[in-house]
């Protein structure tokens, strides 16, 4: 074990780089497949019904457990309709183009206090640049299909992204004037000191507008009227079949997995221990590491199914009303107040 | 040696996004390859370690800008032939754009080769620099007030443009949410009292809970 440590020393940092680069790929993908199976689980719980339990199992236990797999080889095996009128080069590179950001974004997360790809000091804006280039590809794969519902689902998405990013933008600020840095990783540090040092106390209205952005810009339900199966079939997605669908289904799972881990760093302290300073210090538990960061983002994961299961999906003229005339003033009000609050010394943090 | 190769090829993809906005007759096409010209002029200034400024690029400009233009550009139906009907009238105009920034660039290389080498780069900086935080520190110190008054034009623009542009359409059906949220259960139930409580109507066997709201 030791002898790998010291040949891992003497890598170069770019092979170094691209070990954890393809790590982290391979792991999303795999979260990604477990994820869509762990929603039809929980929905199927929550429906009183037992979800998908019929291909595969562990000596008996986890029935169901390879079903991510099942759907995988079927939607490759399908053929990818080309409808006749569209725009061939489009139709094909728009599920290329919301897949990569979604993947691309995790190279700024820190994941453990010592592991983060790329880290860099704009790491925030980078983040948020690369979110919202993924909406290109809803747009692009409406207007290349050329078919009247793709095309009104792709013009409420860009809509509903272009408003409710502002919201975002607008939480994330307040994150920034507490943490006095764009570095994920020392956005996560100024967080150190046990839950109460937490941002989402100080700095809860911003928390649930980041919250219910983020579920608006995935696009998934109370906010999925760019799919609205009832009005508008599929939306953006609808003339895709096959894997290309499927390239779909994955960035969408990859943006709510991506989004989940974002709040855990903004504002739940990323990989700090929640009983940080309640315990001692050599505690186990009250030690940083990789598995509170999952564990924080597979409770938002579950939010985002929650959600799925419980609420109606709102009307358009609705969402447009809740992201600027609701989320956006509610930032502006709390960016003030914890402006007051970084001035004044009141709360945990002390800027730089 | 690398840093030239990605150089080069960065140049190579811009000039082409460049000459795709312009020639394609597509209007979506043209608004895609200029996002595409934005994305390696950000890889560009990323090469000369002006992270912040890259970032910002993508994020304002193709983020947010490009995502409206396209949006616009989609919804309406361009005439592209009444749009080049008139090209030749402004043929003067673009010939002589076209020659100054001609000019332009053959200055620059006349100025290198006088000696003065403005081609060459700033020297590589110390690893632990920080263009964000030295951009901040600048801007939020030295040009506050010109920063300040910028955010105010931008305001009031904001303010204006949607000032001329909004107009009210009589008899629309819109809901007020907060008459909504307002409501009480006084202003839509009435309780009336149930005159068959008792007696041989439909409702007899019920009790008196059926005779409710009518």
């Amino acid at each position: 074990m030791s002898g790998l440590l010291e040949i891992w020393g003497t890598l170069p940092a770019y092979a170094q780089a691209t070990f954890w680069i393809l790590v982290v790929t391979v792991a999303l993908i795999l979260s990604v497949a477990f994820t869509t199976l762990w929603e039809r689980k929980v929905i199927g719980w929550m429906q009183l019904r037992k979800g998908p339990n019929r291909v595969g199992s562990i000596f008996g236990l986890l029935p169901g457990i390879f079903q991510p797999f099942a759907d995988v080889i079927k939607l490759l095996l399908k053929e990818v309709v080309l409808p006749s009128k569209a725009n061939k080069w489009l139709f094909r590179v728009a599920p290329a183009i919301t897949l990569v950001p979604a993947f691309a974004a995790w190279a700024v997360m820190p994941l453990d206090p010592g592991l983060v790809i790329a880290d860099i000091d704009a790491g925030l804006l980078y983040v948020l640049s690369l979110t919202s280039v993924g909406v290109y590809g809803i747009i692009l794969a409406g207007w290349a299909a050329n078919s009247k519902y793709a095309f009104l689902g792709a013009m409420r998405s860009s809509a509903q992204v272009v408003a409710y990013e502002i919201a975002m933008g607008f939480a994330l600020v307040g994150v920034v004037m507490a943490a006095g840095t764009l570095n994920l990783g020392d956005i996560v540090r100024a967080q150190q000191g046990g839950v109460g040092d937490w941002f989402f106390i100080w700095l809860f209205p911003l928390f649930v507008v980041y919250l219910i952005a983020g579920v608006a810009e995935t696009n998934r339900a109370p906010f999925d009227v760019a799919e609205g199966e009832s009005e508008i079939v599929a939306g953006f997605h609808v003339e895709y079949s096959g894997i290309a669908f499927a390239l779909f289904f994955l960035a969408e799972y990859a943006n709510m997995i991506l989004i989940s881990a974002l709040t855990a760093v903004f504002f739940l302290g990323g990989w700090l221990s929640p009983f940080e300073g309640l315990l001692a210090a050599d505690n186990a538990l009250a030690k940083p590491g990789f598995h509170w960061l999952f564990l924080k983002l597979f409770f938002f994961l579950t939010c985002f199914m929650w959600y799925r299961a419980t609420f109606p999906r709102y009307r358009y003229d609705q969402i447009m009303r809740l992201g600027w005339k609701v989320l956006i003033p509610v930032t502006l009000v709390w960016i003030a107040v914890a402006a007051v609050m970084v001035h004044f010394r009141v709360g945990p943090w002390s800027p730089n | 040696m690398f840093v030239q190769i990605l150089f080069y090829a960065f140049s190579a993809v811009l000039i082409a996004a460049a000459l795709g906005v312009i020639l394609s007759r597509n209007p979506v096409h043209s608004a895609l390859a200029l996002v595409l010209a934005f994305f390696t002029s950000a890889a560009l200034w990323l090469l000369i370690e002006v992270e912040f400024l890259a970032i910002v690029l993508v994020l304002v400009y193709v983020g947010a800008v490009m995502v409206l233009f396209l949006f616009v550009v989609m919804m309406l139906d361009i005439n592209v032939e009444g749009l080049r009907s008139g090209f030749t009238r402004y043929a003067w105009l673009g010939a002589l754009t076209a020659l100054v920034v001609i000019v332009q660039m053959v200055s620059v290389y006349w100025v290198k080769g006088l000696g003065i080498d403005a081609t060459q780069g700033a020297p590589p900086l110390p690893a632990d620099y920080s263009n964000t935080r030295a951009l901040g520190e600048v801007l939020y110190t030295q040009y506050v007030y010109p920063f300040e008054l910028a955010a105010m034009l931008l305001l009031v623009a904001i303010v204006a443009a949607i000032a001329l542009t909004m107009r009210r359409r009589p008899g629309l059906k819109a809901q007020d949410v907060a008459k909504q949220v307002a409501v009480r259960r006084e202003d839509r139930v009435r309780i009336v009292k149930d005159v068959d409580a008792g007696g041989t109507g439909p409702g007899a066997g019920g009790g008196t809970g059926e005779g409710g709201a009518r």
